[in-house]
């Protein structure tokens, strides 16, 4: 009975074509294991929504949201679950997320977390759960002296851009003697000392390193100690390159101020005024990067959040291309965690809104560095002011122009490492 | 008497049975932070509850025994010294608070905890060589004592089961002991007690020695469940928390600060990562989830809106709280029987003393 309807309601053309297309899709598909195909991918972000560090942790979702939206949900040909965890931005939130992903939600992959010490707080669990984690923390040392097999940096370690910095200012700008000013935190030592070992090996002097706290109503007393120089390098994070740019053009200074990827970062540029013009920022993404990825990534920033991205949100976007090809990669299945981590490893990408990236055998990204100065000239967005692209240094890797083994022979950067010198 | 009893038995049974009843690990862990956290607010209601001195420094002497135990760690040492040795540091660091917050009260004592307790987290922050600052200490191992391994979930729970009952009946038999009531005394008549001829002083001296001790364990046990410890758990945010916990539960019971500390890892731990599936034409049953969502996604707004709420109808905390209405409830049960005679009820068993 059954067949005799089946028959006669399709005809043989349509039998005929439909069988046509079945076939091209069967042959064009991923060919991928049929377990996997049943269940969804499960994708967590930890990321942080709630506290002082919200507004990089919201942008990060916002990045991961806007890959999902535009692949609709797929990921290397599987569908995808995705589940957001706030960690309150302390460590102990860290911890307990991380345990909720990776216990109760059972995730393939997590994308965050975004703070060096949450990073740190889950580094033995992780590695311990074999999950695959995709960073925003800049931690230098987790893909330095300390590696974690599980753990992969798409982003960038702390002194990764700030090392192009030291050497920008040295041979272009012609600073020779600078003086550093960053947070009290090891994200601060660690790209402040990026710097200055970059710009000293190019003949360059730091002669004074300050290290106001984290939160400083009032810059002027330090900025007060900013003298015998022709330059200044900050490193400040969040909101407050705005109040020190500020109070910095308040204060009359004039030497050209120099600073990494969170002091000008993109996000920030609705937010300055005349005093940043003149900025120069060494980042390894840049809003002004025009290529299809980049175009196509800040549109649908636009249209989904109507706002501007900068390096947090397109920094998670990259994790979720990285994800999407190393699941490619391993044919669609992440059951076997050690064979899914090879394949992330292997990822290669040619157009993500950064550039070119691939992977150094520490699991640390080989991607270009952008130095930009901050003008007027060619905003876009609404936007009064502009991080133009003044130099492109490619394929950096986070050793610098150093061989890695004379590298990893130093201490990791801190607050005494480089030391201050007589020069 | 007995039917207390009967309930003691009863909550001890149901917390040993909890991994078996609840045994996906992740809530075994969070059941092992409530433990935990209500250690550390047993110890802050001792000065809370019975002492009547706020202090909003504790978390500091929480983050001295922590980063004792994971320095000795990380050094080398093996637990069996490591953790001793952080009890007794933490002991010392107590002593020390204790000598300079107890030369004042009320607002002085809270304003001196809270200074003490910026104190130690700066050392934490800046002390580099020690703490290794903002990047903490990592601890890579749990202690195994009679050869039972703490790594397993079900194991931690069991050891800090443990530890957590001991803490009870060593808070009860301190509250209920000639030194608990002459506590008591010092809070509400100190100059009386001066008088009557007790040493005020050294009884609050006691008592914050006490108080320092549970919370020094709880700091100890924070470390060995999280394996790490950075400067973010000494913040002035954790001693307020702490002191939340006391309060919403019930500060001056034994029963309330377990409750607080129940409530606030809940809400934070789980609650926060709760979501409704909501469909996209939206019925009744969907505008409420979406609602839900919304206050999941900011549980510290959540938080607040209970500790209001605790705040206006329950300004006693969760635990005598719950007591009152419930007598209350009982009382007007009784009054509509009364009417009729035989039915003359003996009047509700109090479960919690106030003093």
């Amino acid at each position: 009975m059954s067949r005799r309807l089946t028959a006669r309601s399709i005809s043989r053309r349509t039998l005929l074509a439909g069988t046509a297309a079945g076939a091209t899709i069967a042959l064009t598909r991923f060919p991928t294991p049929a377990i996997a195909q049943a269940a969804p991918f499960k994708l967590g972000l930890l990321t942080v929504k709630t506290g002082p560090l919200a507004q990089g942790g919201i942008q990060m979702e916002q990045g991961v949201l806007t890959y999902l939206k535009e692949k609709n949900y797929t990921m290397g040909g599987r569908k995808v679950d995705f589940v957001s965890a706030d960690t309150g931005g302390n460590p102990a939130g860290a911890k307990t997320k991380a345990q909720e992903l990776v216990e109760r939600d059972k995730v393939d992959v997590i994308l965050g977390p975004l703070a060096a010490f949450e990073l740190y707080a889950i580094n033995g669990y992780i590695q311990q759960q074999k999950m695959p984690t995709l960073s925003l923390a800049a931690a230098d040392n987790l893909t330095q002296r300390q590696p974690n097999p599980y753990l992969l940096r798409a982003s960038a370690t702390s002194s990764q851009a700030m090392q192009p910095m030291g050497h920008y200012a040295a041979t272009e700008l012609k600073l020779k003697r600078v003086v550093t000013i960053v947070e009290d935190f090891a994200f601060g030592y660690e790209q402040m000392g990026g710097f200055q070992a970059a710009f000293q090996k190019d003949g360059g002097c730091v002669v004074n390193k300050l290290w106001p706290p984290i939160v400083t109503p009032d810059y002027t007393p330090y900025i007060a100690q900013i003298s015998g120089c022709d330059g200044v390098c900050q490193g400040f994070a969040g909101s407050n390159p705005l109040r020190f740019m500020k109070q910095y053009a308040t204060a009359g200074l004039k030497y050209p101020v120099v600073t990494g990827e969170t002091g000008a970062d993109d996000a920030l540029l609705k937010s300055y005024g005349d005093e940043a013009i003149g900025l120069v920022s060494a980042c390894p993404y840049t809003l002004d990067l025009d290529s299809d990825g980049n175009n196509r990534f800040v549109s649908e920033m636009l249209k989904n959040y109507n706002t501007v991205p900068g390096f947090y949100a397109a920094g998670l976007y990259i994790n979720c291309e990285v994800v999407d090809a190393g699941l490619q990669g391993a044919g669609g299945d992440a059951s076997d965690k050690q064979k899914f981590m090879a394949a992330l490893k292997a990822v290669s990408l040619t157009d993500t809104p950064r550039g070119p990236i691939k992977f150094d055998h520490l699991n640390n990204v080989i991607g270009n560095i952008y130095i930009r100065r901050i003008g007027r000239e060619g905003a876009k967005y609404g936007l009064k002011l502009w991080n133009k692209t003044i130099k492109t240094y490619e394929n950096v890797s986070q050793f610098w122009v150093w061989p890695e083994q004379e590298f990893l022979a130093h201490p990791v950067y801190s607050r005494d490492y480089p030391p201050l010198t007589k020069c | 008497m007995t039917g207390r009893r009967i309930a003691i038995v009863v909550a001890i049974i149901g917390l040993v049975i909890v991994p078996y009843v609840i045994t996906e690990v992740y809530y075994v862990n969070i059941a092992s932070q409530i433990l935990l956290y209500a250690i550390f607010a047993l110890g802050l209601n001792v000065l809370v509850g019975y002492a009547g001195l706020v202090s909003l420094g504790h978390a500091g002497l929480f983050g001295v025994a922590s980063y004792a135990v994971a320095y000795l760690l990380a050094a080398g040492f093996g637990h069996a010294v490591a953790i001793p040795a952080a009890i007794g540091i933490g002991l010392l660091a107590t002593a020390v608070f204790a000598a300079l917050a107890l030369r004042a009260s009320g607002i002085s004592f809270i304003m001196i905890t809270l200074a003490l307790g910026e104190i130690i987290w700066g050392l934490a922050y800046r002390w580099i060589s020690v703490t290794h600052g903002d990047n903490g200490i990592n601890v890579t191992t749990r202690p195994a004592p009679f050869g039972l391994p703490l790594s397993s979930a079900r194991g931690f729970y069991d050891a800090t089961l443990i530890i957590f009952l001991l803490a009870v009946a060593s808070s009860a038999i301190f509250v209920r002991s000639p030194l608990g009531a002459a506590l008591c005394g010092t809070r509400d008549q100190p100059r009386r007690m001066n008088a009557l001829g007790f040493h005020v002083w050294m009884i609050r001296f006691m008592a914050f020695m006490f108080s320092g001790l549970l919370t020094s364990i709880s700091g100890i046990l924070f470390v060995y469940y999280n394996e790490f410890i950075s400067p973010q758990a000494l913040a002035l945010t954790a001693s307020a928390e702490g002191l939340l916990m006391v309060i919403s539960g019930g500060a001056g019971t034994l029963l309330g600060p377990v409750v607080g500390a129940a409530l606030v890892v809940i809400v934070k731990n789980v609650v926060s990562g709760l979501r409704f599936t909501v469909l996209s034409p939206m019925g009744f049953a969907d505008l409420v989830k979406f609602v839900l969502n919304g206050l999941f996604q900011h549980w510290n707004f959540l938080l607040g809106a209970i500790f209001v709420a605790i705040v206006v109808f329950m300004p006693e905390g969760l635990v005598p709280g719950s007591v009152r209405l419930a007598r209350a409830a009982w009382r007007t049960a009784n009054r509509s029987k009364s009417a009729r005679p035989a039915a003359a009820a003996p009047p509700a068993p109090v479960a919690e003393q106030k003093r």
